[in-house]
């Protein structure tokens, strides 16, 4: 066996001598190529969305003019921020401090159940259908799909503050608290590219 | 050291032999060990195989006259569309994962895979999506009719007026076939990633695992936009939308996007795995390293890349403005770069050998020769004039099935029996094995080449009837169908009762390198006693250099650390 060939091997061999004492966590790398794979869908129904608005002779359904963009866009504010508010909630997790944590993870689930009831009411006071046309087939479509993953997002985050007043679980937690709010993110940067899409270009 | 190469050590367990007939039941449980479930997938796509291959010999019986008189023309469409789907969904997808399942973990030193769990879920989807899709075949209207890749508008039509229909349980078992194999990717790219014994860098790991990471990471790029297109089909069908009915203003173009976008990319999951096999399997029965192993290697991934933007080369039919068919048609053929790459590599490896003739190197060998005539048919194929002038005749159908069948399949079976020794601790019949190849090889051909011809006359694919002129080549076609069908009697036969009281085969019967050959035949629970140290690239036959760092150089090691 030459040289080089041992010294990788010695080097390595610490690696895996701390994989065996702490079972190696693989779960976040797995759930980041999920979002990944995940986020390819998306990318799949924007691409749609793009292709039919630049070939569309008549986009909007007859009599509608546009979206109203005064709501949405405070809803923007709200759950763009909310990626801020659940930042602050894992730096306190992080340092033990756990009210802190529920404090500020309540917030975000708050802010994403506001972002969730804005466009319950926007969709209900909407003068078109799902099938309405292409324009209406997508915008539901792309919304309520990224509204599934908000509503996903804020169970999840329900669990996870259920999950911190078990006792001593904060090792269990975190791993899940992590993922959540990666998802978090992931869902929040989904829905700028919406907005814009949507919203944002005539 | 020559020692050490020719006879690895083995390591013993304590735990009771898991392949003992006594424990077959654990087949039936939601085990987690990834050696169940390998071979829970592989039995479980055999029998969907068995089932779609009787539906293509009803298909085969029908074609025998010219005249629509076995089946009426529906039930022809139903049988056309539920083979194709059958063959892909439960068949080469489930029998890859069942694959990847059992040897990944075993060929890069783990004890098991990432998320065990994860794993048993994706594989209990399959039976779930497999049964719904059976069970279309007896819904009022009969099971989906629009082809495997179910286009609009024909996919939208729905002339019973129920919302469980054929097309809508088809669309079902596809999204969660989806989801298995979304599950599935993860699992196995999070494994090969993560989870490679100390010294396994990506240049010692051997190409089945450097295969099976390239078509997983088309599946978590490619698959979801399939997911798209079909969710999208399915609330057109459903509840009315018009993505892609053109009659109220979508674009039925636009699926075709969306499908071959994933399903021509699924053709590369479907055939990497098998290129591994090819590479794992020439090197071991020809007694030299594998040809060019680093270049053989990357290669895989350079399919997957340019795999990625060739799917319009689906749709030269399709009214796709010209520059698009330009810039398709060269990727296209830039694809086959890296894949003669590894046929040269292939056929480098096997030239000078001492080459044993073994059931395992008869498939492999026998794959090779119709993957290349596959991939010149397809070089054809690629090609705009061409490809226009053939489209939807059995040119195509021809093609794709010396693909699937004559490199695929018989890959398949080339694995099967490579690895049979290791996955049951007992050694196959290997008359019943040549016999089961020259039947195989035989009926491939005699199916799958007389469609070259007809369909280059013009013969359209999707019809019960046909032009009396045709009839010479379809009788000859549906006598090779036949003749693939009697050639699964002798692998049942063989496999079944080798598994239940075959010879013991040891743990390395082909003196074979590589992790997996070095545990016992079948693998102890959890794989590894301990987990060894690679020091050298795989394939290392007629070297004297050991695959694994040998206990002193381990003690040596411990001392270190």
């Amino acid at each position: 066996m030459s040289t080089a060939n041992l010294d990788s091997a010695l080097n390595t061999k610490a690696a895996v001598h701390g994989a065996e004492h702490e079972e190696e966590d693989h779960r976040m790398f797995g759930f980041i190529v999920f979002l990944i794979s995940e986020s390819v869908i998306f990318i799949s129904f924007f691409v749609g969305y793009i292709v039919y608005k630049l070939s569309a002779t008549d986009w909007y359904p007859a009599g509608f003019e546009g979206l109203e963009v005064r709501e949405p866009f405070i809803n923007t504010v709200v759950l763009v921020s909310s990626s801020f508010v659940i930042y602050f909630a894992e730096r306190y997790l992080h340092r033990e401090n756990l009210w802190g944590f529920r404090i500020f993870w309540f917030l975000t689930m708050a802010m994403g159940g506001y972002f969730l009831v804005g466009q319950a009411v926007e969709w209900m006071n909407l003068p078109f259908g799902f099938t309405d046309g292409v324009f209406g087939g997508t915008f539901y479509l792309l919304t309520g799909f990224h509204g599934l993953h908000v509503l996903t997002g804020v169970l999840l985050q329900g669990v996870m503050l259920g999950r911190s007043f078990i006792p001593d679980n904060y090792e269990g937690g975190e791993y899940g608290v992590n993922a959540t709010s990666i998802f978090w993110h992931f869902v929040d940067v989904i829905w700028i590219v919406l907005f814009i899409l949507i919203y944002v270009w005539r | 050291m020559s020692n050490t190469l020719m006879e690895p050590p083995v390591q013993e367990s304590l735990q009771p032999q898991p392949g003992a007939p006594d424990n077959w039941k654990r087949f039936f449980t939601f085990s987690t060990d990834h050696k169940v479930i390998g071979i829970q997938y592989i039995v479980t796509a055999f029998v969907f195989f068995l089932f779609a291959g009787l539906l293509a010999m009803i298909m085969r019986g029908e074609l025998l006259t010219p005249e629509s008189d076995l089946v009426d023309r529906t039930v022809y469409n139903g049988l056309f569309t539920m083979h194709g789907t059958l063959m892909l969904f439960l068949w080469t997808f489930p029998m890859l994962s069942g694959l990847a399942n059992y040897l990944v973990p075993l060929q890069i030193g783990a004890r098991d895979m990432a998320f065990p769990r994860l794993n048993a879920v994706a594989f209990w989807l399959v039976p779930v999506f497999g049964i719904i899709l059976t069970v279309s075949f007896f819904v009022p209207g009969g099971p989906s009719q629009s082809g495997w890749w179910a286009y609009p508008p024909v996919s939208l039509q729905n002339p019973t007026g129920n919302l469980i229909n054929g097309q809508f349980l088809w669309l079902v078992a596809v999204a969660l076939s989806g989801v298995s194999s979304i599950m599935g990717a993860v699992n196995i790219v999070t494994t090969i990633i993560r989870m490679r014994a100390p010294g396994m860098g990506w240049f010692k790991m051997p190409v089945f695992c450097w295969t099976v990471l390239s078509a997983q990471l088309i599946q978590l790029f490619g698959l979801p936009a399939l997911t798209a297109g079909a969710v999208m089909l399915l609330f057109d069908l459903t509840v009315g939308t018009s993505f892609f009915n053109p009659e109220l203003g979508g674009d039925p173009v636009l699926y075709q996007h969306f499908f071959w976008f994933y399903s021509h990319p699924a053709v590369y999951v479907i055939i990497l795995p098998i290129f591994g096999v090819f590479s794992e399997v020439f090197p071991v029965y020809a007694r030299k390293p594998l040809f060019g192993y680093p270049v053989v290697a990357v290669s895989s991934l350079i399919i997957t890349a340019l795999g990625a933007v060739v799917w319009v080369h689906h749709m030269f039919a399709s009214g796709t403005p010209g520059w698009m068919r330009m810039l398709f048609m060269f990727s296209t053929m830039t694809i086959s770069v890296p894949t003669g790459i590894k046929v040269f590599a292939w056929v480098a490896t096997v030239w000078g050998g001492k080459i044993r003739l073994n059931t395992p190197m008869l498939f492999a060998l026998g794959g090779l020769i119709m993957w290349v005539f596959a991939g010149i048919t397809g070089i054809t194929l690629g090609s705009v004039p061409f490809d226009i002038h053939v489209n939807n005749t059995y040119y195509v159908v021809g093609h794709f099935h010396y693909v699937v069948y004559g490199a695929v399949v018989m890959g398949f079976y080339a694995a099967i029996y490579h690895w049979f020794p290791k996955m049951t601790g007992r050694m196959y019949y290997e008359g019943l094995g040549q016999l089961h190849f020259v039947l195989t090889f035989i009926g491939a051909n005699l199916n799958f080449f007389p469609m070259h011809p007809v369909g280059l006359m013009g013969m359209p694919r999707r019809v019960a009837s046909y032009d009396p002129e045709f009839a010479f080549w379809n009788v000859l076609a549906s006598m090779g169908a036949f003749l693939l069908g009697v050639s699964t009697l002798p692998f049942l036969l063989n496999v079944l009762s080798s598994w239940a009281r075959g010879p013991k085969a040891g743990d390395n019967p082909w003196r074979a390198i590589g992790l997996e050959w070095m545990v016992s035949s079948p693998p102890p629970h959890e794989n590894f006693d301990e987990i060894p140290v690679v020091v050298s690239a795989p394939y290392g036959y007629g070297g004297d250099e050991p695959l694994v760092a040998s206990e002193p150089e381990k003690e040596l090691v411990g001392e270190y650390s």
